[in-house]
């Protein structure tokens, strides 16, 4: 399969970029890990006139902890180095349990998460998982720069808010207040397949109580579906095998599944409530195991 | 033999410029003049005739065309020409010397890691890339990084099972070097 002609371009600086896809008035696309890209490509469902490679642009290659404790993942920061981080291990359990379950080693070498949140694919993982998160894309443009949050920017199926010269530069994870902790499960038939269910979960704590839950599902509705409801029902509480079972229940309301070939729509509506008690159980069993 | 690199070599499409790119190819810097939309593994393959890379699927999922790019695997078919000017390349001719096969080739030899050997590059160029990052991988390590290469013959078993011959022959080449 061939893509259709298109000119191109590699910049080394983010300014020149911008610069670009200005010029390009619309016609031009950003190509950075082209794991959904050039696959899009070749099949021709994109046929763009121009792509702007970013992949020169040392400055975008980043992952970062701020001295406030928000964590900056630059657009050039690969699935791989993610999973290889030890940041995230100390800090971001939710991202640490999801960075291995992307699509597959190889692709985790070129993929990145800010392009993964840019593509807004219903079943991408790192959405729900940014989402349950509370975090936000900065994005930059002929005008400057401005930041969204992740609920705000993921506009529908494959669209987001971006003009058609804006770059998304980072992606922003909030410093948590209390004590993080979390998980990421995704139900997929192989390696490397899209996820039939997948749960994100990312709690703080002070003491016994929940001071802020985020839960976000993918691959069950026609987007990534933020459960805000079953994520709030937990915060002023502790977990509880009631209060889990609350929030599970209302996670599995909020989803909005379809029977396809990868399940039935009760099948999947099921593992979400599965998924969510999974998570926060695995959480009190460990904070009991410490204590 | 029609091909897109063929059809753009001698006329070039008028409004798209032909990009000339530098790549260090198995060690070898190569030269070669591309239209974008080219395709890594088809400079690879129809460009360099360097066809041990092949193409399975061609839409990213199996693996057969797994190159290492600056010592990382990627998948060819997923990657432009372009994209690899000023980079390293190597694909599965890059792994033996000229008297000797590398040890993960010796593996797949001795403990009969392939039967049609379609998918054998890039699982070989897979396991080197491990095998760099992780010289005594564990049997999950293994299969977890080979977890992007599908293989429609083997089972699997025997491809694990020569990766870790390899990393035991790896080892005792450089402790016999120290
Ligand atoms: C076999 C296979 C399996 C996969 N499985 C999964 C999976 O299980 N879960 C999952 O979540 N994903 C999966 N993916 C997708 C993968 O995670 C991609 O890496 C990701 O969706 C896109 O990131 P990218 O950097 O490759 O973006 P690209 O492919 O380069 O770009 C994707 C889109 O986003 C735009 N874009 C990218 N970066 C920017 C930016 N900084 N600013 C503005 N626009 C931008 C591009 O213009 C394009 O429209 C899979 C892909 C493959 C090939
Ligand atoms: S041919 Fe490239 S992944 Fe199958
Ligand atoms: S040996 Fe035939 S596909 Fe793997």
């Amino acid at each position: 399969m061939y893509p259709s002609r298109f000119s191109y371009e590699a910049p080394s600086s983010l300014d020149e970029a911008i610069d670009l896809l200005h010029a390009g008035g619309g016609e031009a696309k950003v190509l950075a890990g082209g794991q959904s890209l050039v696959p899009l490509l070749k099949l021709r469902f994109a046929a763009p006139e121009m792509l702007v490679d970013i992949n020169n642009i040392a400055s975008l290659r980043y992952l970062r902890e701020d001295p406030d404790g928000s964590l900056h993942i630059g657009a050039l920061c690969r699935h791989a180095e993610l999973e290889r981080s030890s940041i995230l291990v100390a800090h971001q359990p939710t991202m640490a349990a999801a960075a291995p379950l992307i699509a597959d080693p190889i692709v985790r070498n070129r993929g990145t998460l800010v392009g993964s949140l840019c593509h807004a694919d219903p079943q991408g993982d790192w959405a729900s998982v940014v989402t349950a998160l509370g975090g936000r894309v900065v994005a930059q443009g002929p005008n400057g720069r401005r930041s969204i949050a992740v609920a705000d920017f993921v506009s529908g199926p494959f669209q987001n808010v971006l003009a058609y010269d804006e770059i998304a530069v980072e992606t922003v994870i909030p410093a948590a207040k209390g004590t993080a902790a979390g998980g990421y499960l995704k139900l997929e038939r192989r390696v490397g397949d899209f996820a039939t269910v997948g749960v994100a979960v990312a709690i703080e704590t002070s003491g016994e109580l929940v001071t802020r839950a985020g839960i976000a599902l993918t691959g069950v509705g026609g987007s990534t579906i933020d459960a805000a409801e079953a994520g709030r029902t937990l915060v002023g509480k502790a977990l509880t095998r009631d209060t889990i079972e609350s929030a599970a229940e209302l996670a599995a309301q909020a989803a909005r599944p379809r029977t396809d070939h990868r399940g039935s729509a009760d099948y999947k509506r099921h593992v979400v409530h599965t998924f969510v008690v999974r998570i926060l159980t695995r959480i009190t069993d460990a904070t009991q195991k410490a204590a | 033999m029609s091909s897109l690199y063929e059809e753009i070599r001698p006329e070039p499409a008028s409004d798209v410029p032909v990009r000339r790119v530098t790549i260090t190819l198995n060690g070898e810097k190569r030269v070669a003049e591309v239209e974008p939309r080219l395709l890594l593994a088809h400079l690879i393959r129809q460009g360099f005739r360097l066809t041990g890379t092949h193409t399975g699927c061609d839409t990213s999922n199996c693996g057969a065309c797994t190159v290492l790019f600056d010592g990382k695997a990627i998948k060819s078919c997923t990657m432009l020409a372009v994209q690899a000017d000023g980079h390293e390349v190597t694909t599965v001719e890059g792994l033996a010397t000229a008297s000797e096969l590398h040890p993960v080739q010796e593996g797949f030899k001795d403990e009969h890691g392939l039967q049609c050997g379609f998918c054998t590059p890039g699982m070989m160029l897979a396991a080197t890339a491990l095998l760099r990052e992780n010289p005594d991988p564990t049997e999950d390590e293994v299969r977890w990084a080979l977890s992007g290469n599908l293989c429609r013959c083997t089972g699997y078993q025997n491809i694990v099972k020569s990766v870790l011959w390899a990393a035991k022959k790896l080892q005792s080449q450089s402790a016999s070097a120290e």
